[in-house]
């Protein structure tokens, strides 16, 4: 009767999906998260929050920092990247385009649809600039555009690399451009087909040879059959003279982000790890990328949690499973990942990382929609997640924000968070230096 | 029976109301058959088509159901059919959110279960539906 209950509910169109209410929230961040038994319901639990606009609010910032909209009217902006000159860049786009399999597909894509922006997605690389260092951002330029669904972004010298969903594609740069016509050169293709989950990040190994790609599944748990799931849920490594990649690592059924840490030269990342199992299943997490590592996705979970959806199953790759480094909490949606570097904010904020949380679907009490600081010691995060931007849920239980890229300027000293709700990026930085 | 209670009412089915009651009757079997192709094959597919098999059974089955009551309430003896269909239309339903889960859990013991219940209702429907009524016979 619950079900008949909650179908009456969302007949009349109401969101609130589940009639199973909400429980106590375990504590899921940190190395060791409390991951409660399997809980699959005839309805998964679903709440999506309807956005509305700012209207001159802006999100919240801790105290001694100020944050403010440094780019608006953009069309999805989703990941960033500081050039050496100041100038930054946002890649703006929408990919995927999985094709409707059952009557669920049709109907969860409408239900997510109501919390996203209906603006169509740039396919384009925009350009920021600060030529007097006041904080706002006067210039602003397309600086490549025609591209396809572009996401990660990465330079390494005069090359500038950007992620297309189906390919890595290599512009020349030279300090200063505006403008860049000529047509991209083909790295390497990407596995593209039917992009579930679309978004290539990308980071450049410390010294620069190798790039990294991160290719999310293309399913929530394998259930579009695994043969579509050739060269899905890892991260690619290629060389950047050649185009070669080899897998780096596997079992990371979504890598939304990947950065280096300065302080060790590791590949970090955070990744979404996979719905339905529950409200609070299974933590998404942040995590250094261990090269050949296998991560578990879909056979299992947080090491060796066995996925019972998966068949048949396998025990052979359960038993290779390995836990990632650090929890971020479920359905946070972490789609962020950006360390400081020479020093970030001093202080507490010297050495870490922001990882920012676009937010859930799959449960009743909101969970992300924030940026959060993940403090770092030796390599490894040493310390709770605290909220550094919050309030993009407001009072009513809209959204007016959804937090993806986040990025730390060094030559500004600021952070950068792309919200591809409103379409803004906002620019956080310690109001001592604004003034 | 239901000519007995009233002798003037045909338990006769309209054509478009007997065309409607023929979608559950043939869809609801279909994904009772393809939920078995999937657990001995393990292949997606499978389940995919019983759940659009399911939700064709919902839509036509609910028309039907609804027929089924409007006659019930214009006097025809249908008091059967409509409550065979409303069943089948509850365990349809639940079953469409079942299989609406990934991978195995689309199917498993429960959707088994509940397309198994929701054939055996349809084929009831049909049975009861289809049936000439007791003048005919007689």
């Amino acid at each position: 009767m619950i079900a008949l209950r909650t179908f009456a509910a969302s007949a009349a169109l109401s969101l609130a999906l589940c009639a199973c209410g909400t429980e106590p929230a375990a504590d899921q961040t940190g190395p060791r998260p409390t991951l409660p038994g399997q809980k699959e319901t005839l309805l998964p639990p679903m709440k999506i929050a309807r956005p509305a606009e700012w209207e001159g609010a802006k999100p919240t910032v801790p105290k001694g920092f100020s944050i403010t909209p440094i780019a608006t009217g953009l069309k999805v902006p989703r990941q960033m990247l500081v050039l050496p000159n100041g100038d930054i860049l946002v890649a703006e786009g929408s990919g995927g385009g999985a094709p409707k399999l059952r009557p669920k597909d049709v109907i969860a894509g409408y239900i997510k649809s109501l919390g996203k922006t209906g603006v169509k997605g740039g396919n384009r690389i925009t350009l920021l600039r600060d030529a007097d260092r006041d904080g706002a951002f006067e210039f602003k330029s397309v600086l490549i555009d025609g591209l396809n669904a572009p996401y990660g972004l990465a330079l390494v010298g005069g090359d500038l690399y950007v992620a297309n969903q189906d390919a890595l594609l290599r512009f020349p740069y030279s300090g200063g451009t505006t403008r860049i016509d000529t047509a991209g050169q083909v790295v390497t293709k990407l596995p593209s087909k039917p992009n579930h989950h679309w978004t290539k990040s990308l980071a450049a190994s410390a010294d620069g040879s190798k790039l990294y790609v991160g290719i999310g599944s293309n399913s929530n748990v394998g259930e579009r059959g695994m043969a579509v799931e050739e060269d899905r849920a890892v991260v690619w490594e290629i060389d950047r003279e050649t185009g070669a990649h080899r897998t780096y690592a596997s079992g990371i059924r979504n890598p939304t982000a990947l950065a280096v840490n300065p302080a060790t030269q590791a590949l970090w990342a955070v990744a979404n790890e996979r719905d339905e199992l529950g409200a609070q299943l299974v933590p998404d997490y942040l995590t250094s990328v261990r090269p050949g590592a296998f991560y578990g996705w879909p056979y299992s979970y947080w090491g060796a949690n066995v996925d019972p959806r998966v068949h048949p199953q396998d025990p052979e790759m359960v038993k290779k499973a390995i836990a990632p480094d650090y929890a971020l909490g479920s359905h946070v949606a972490a789609l962020g990942l950006g360390f400081v570097t020479e020093g970030g904010f001093g202080g507490t904020y010297a050495d870490g990382a922001f990882v920012g949380e676009h937010g859930s679907w799959n449960r009743q009490d909101l969970a992300g929609y924030k940026v959060v600081w993940i403090p770092f010691t030796n390599g490894q995060p040493s310390g709770k997640p605290q909220n550094f931007v919050t309030g993009f849920i407001g009072k009513d239980g809209k959204a007016r924000g959804r937090p993806v890229g986040v990025t730390f300027d060094p030559v500004g000293k600021a952070l950068l968070v792309a919200d591809d709700l409103s379409n803004t990026v906002w620019r956080i930085a310690p109001t001592r230096s604004v003034r | 029976m239901p000519a007995a209670l009233s002798p003037r009412a045909s338990s006769a089915m309209h054509p478009l109301h007997s065309l409607l009651l023929a979608f559950p009757v043939a869809l609801f079997p279909g994904a009772l058959l393809s939920d078995i192709t999937y657990l001995q094959s393990s292949e997606m597919q499978w389940s995919n088509f019983s759940a659009w098999l399911i939700t064709g059974a919902l839509v036509f089955g609910g028309l039907a159901l609804v027929w089924s009551i409007a006659a019930l309430v214009l006097g025809k003896p249908l008091h059967f059919l409509a409550l065979v269909l409303a069943l089948m239309w509850v365990a349809g339903l639940l079953n469409a959110f079942q299989h609406s889960h990934d991978g195995w859990s689309s199917v498993g013991t429960t959707g088994l279960t509940l397309s198994i219940v929701s054939s055996v209702l349809a084929l009831a429907a049909g049975w009861n539906g289809y049936s000439p009524s007791r003048e005919a016979r007689t």
